[in-house]
């Protein structure tokens, strides 16, 4: 176990608050930092910063497509723009806007997409983002950053700031273990080793991680070693980690709270089908929608948590055996 | 009153029949592209970059203190690459590689290929929207730049372009001019078959924009229109410019089907020869 982590976490924060925390903060240091909203100030955790800075604070109303395009607008006149809404609206309703406005354009917008997942939970389908990470992901110039609690939320706004290309971070509404800690290591573009072991890989994104860092403790009593790769960052994809552990490990679950197409899974398939050829599972919806309910009744009727990522570390044992 | 001198129409009329006599040239040379629009705002580019309008340097085209310009319907290019090369940003020879492999004049226009081009645009509806972010940065800085928004009328059918005219009246952005082609067409027909407009006018005022209606053919009434926007202090100004699509080429004026295609040889030739008789009023001195 990396000895800079929290296992078992003891407390619960949401990852949106790290994002609230941070932006505040950062714009106490940094004049140039300018907040744009589409009527989600508090949801989206920037009531704080519009307080503090009701001239560098934006609410477009309920309007997406103009939320990203204003941003556009303050980046290309040199402000370090945030735009916030929740994923499922942004980039859910403005994708076009993003790709030619922030994307082509090469404008370092920070968009934050907050409700990513089915963790959104009683809200239900609509409000459930699982095509983000997908979106964002085919984007030139994008980078995407799902940090996985509280504490890595900051960071990743943190380094947002400091970062001179477009940004799109993945946030969550739900309470979650904050299983990182102020000395954790956090660079964009870097997976963290939460875990090492040597029979099978688990690669995971979001707060969604903490289930797989469950699933690994429950299997390491059946003497089954599992390594935990996490990734803040779905783009670029940290391949280098990636190929030291799958080399190791010879084999692959992805965890992910959003669709199994597209997102982290997709991209570690891509990426290991043409340079290291493993077999692999991924975890996370597969071709539905969402609904209402407690996170921990989706995340079991969908198969995304501790005990079906058991399972799939199972069947790919088996499965790896017999060949 | 106009602001302009007789002689300075003249040299905006001259410029305006340059920069028409490029567009023709681009567009039969790239055998695609966007005719009436761009011609139609001819003289609108002439008098923003000629008249004493846009504050800008083409030999320093990130001057800090510049005007900005957002061209939000980006198929009409061929008038901005023309006016832009006629000002000294490219050289005029490259003209022609409109929509050419590796070209910088790509068939809608990108941000970093071409200086002068202030945003990638094409898709419509955003452009207001991104200028409404740079006016109000400019005034966060306390900076004394304005930003110039070109728009079409058919992209007022885009819900986002009506986002961008509420935020911008919320934020009472007076170092905001918007200027409107209306010409009354676009790629299917005329705007008021395909989506009925009604009066831009109205519907601007009503969102607490400051308004200005004028001919867009007429150098003096765009200049003081942008005089009147600079001299507004608590919102935005729209200046709805009527313009005919295809201005100066008899065969294209006025006609929607000419919004989104290029002349032929034989169109080319016939055009260029009314561009320069004045539609025949005056001999051809190039026949």
């Amino acid at each position: 176990m990396n000895e800079k982590i929290n296992f078992p976490a003891e407390d619960l924060a949401s990852n949106r608050d790290g994002f609230g925390d941070a932006l505040v903060e950062a714009g106490r240091l940094n004049k140039n930092i300018v907040v744009a909203t589409a009527d989600l100030s508090e949801s989206t955790r920037v009531e704080k910063f519009a307080k503090e800075f009701p001239d560098r604070f934006l609410d477009v109303g309920v309007a997406e497509q103009n939320l990203v395009a204003v941003a556009s607008g303050l980046a290309a006149a040199g402000k370090i723009a945030f735009a916030t809404s929740y994923a499922a609206f942004s980039p859910g309703r403005n994708w076009e806007q993003m790709r030619t406005t922030i994307s082509y354009n090469d404008q370092p917008v920070k968009i934050i997409g907050s409700h990513g997942g089915l963790s959104v939970g009683p809200d239900g389908a609509t409000h459930q983002a699982l095509e983000d990470i997908a979106l964002m992901r085919v984007l030139p110039n994008m980078t995407v950053l799902a940090p996985g609690d509280y504490e890595e939320a900051r960071k990743a706004t943190m380094a947002a700031i400091g970062h001179p290309g477009p940004i799109y971070l993945r946030l969550s509404r739900d309470k979650t273990p904050k299983f990182t800690t102020t000395e954790t290591p956090f660079e964009i573009g870097e997976a963290l080793l939460l875990r090492e072991g040597s029979d099978v890989t688990i690669v995971s994104t979001g707060t969604i991680t903490y289930e797989a860092l469950l699933a690994a403790q429950a299997l390491a009593m059946e003497e089954t070693s599992v390594e935990v790769l996490h990734m803040p960052t779905v783009k670029p994809l940290d391949t280098t980690s990636l190929l030291n552990s799958v080399r190791k490990t010879g084999c692959v679950v992805t965890v992910e709270d959003h669709q199994i197409a597209g997102g982290l899974g997709g991209a570690v398939a891509e990426f290991l089908s043409e340079s290291h050829p493993v077999l692999i599972r991924r975890v996370g919806v597969q071709d539905r929608f969402g609904q209402s309910g407690r996170v921990n009744e989706l995340y079991a009727e969908y198969e995304m948590d501790s005990y079906a990522i058991i399972k799939n570390v199972k069947e790919i044992l088996a499965r790896r055996g017999k060949n | 009153m106009e602001s302009i001198t007789e002689k300075k129409q003249i040299e905006l009329a001259d410029m305006a029949t340059l920069i028409r006599e490029d567009i023709v040239k681009m567009l039969v040379e790239a055998g695609s592209g966007h005719s009436a629009g761009s011609l139609g705002m001819a003289d609108i580019f002439a008098t923003l970059y000629f008249g004493d309008v846009l504050r800008h340097d083409p030999q320093n085209p990130l001057w800090e203190e510049r005007d900005r310009l957002v061209l939000s319907n980006g198929h009409i290019c061929p008038v901005l690459y023309a006016t832009l090369a006629r000002a000294g940003y490219l050289p005029l020879d490259e003209l022609t590689t409109l929509r050419d492999f590796r070209s910088r004049l790509q068939g809608h226009p990108h941000r970093e290929n071409l200086p002068g081009v202030e945003t990638t645009s094409g898709p419509l509806g955003s452009g207001l929207s991104q200028a409404s972010g740079m006016a109000y940065a400019a005034r966060l800085d306390g900076a004394k730049w304005r930003v110039y928004c070109l728009l079409s009328d058919g992209e007022h059918d885009e819900g986002n372009t009506w986002e961008a005219v509420m935020f911008a009246a919320k934020y009472k952005l007076n170092n905001l001019t918007a200027i409107i082609d209306r010409n009354n067409i676009q790629i299917d027909g005329y705007t008021e078959d395909v989506m009925p407009l009604n009066s831009l006018a109205t519907k601007y005022e009503a969102f607490n924009w400051h308004v200005i209606e004028i001919d867009g053919h007429d150098y003096g009434a765009i200049k003081d229109a942008c005089d009147e926007a600079s001299s507004v202090a608590d919102r935005p100004t729209v200046i709805v410019a009527r313009t005919i699509p295809g201005k100066d080429i008899e065969y294209m004026e006025n006609l929607p089907e000419w919004h989104g295609k290029s002349p032929n040889v034989g169109e080319a030739i016939e055009a260029l020869r009314e561009l320069r008789t004045l539609q025949g009023k005056i001999e051809a001195e190039y026949d």
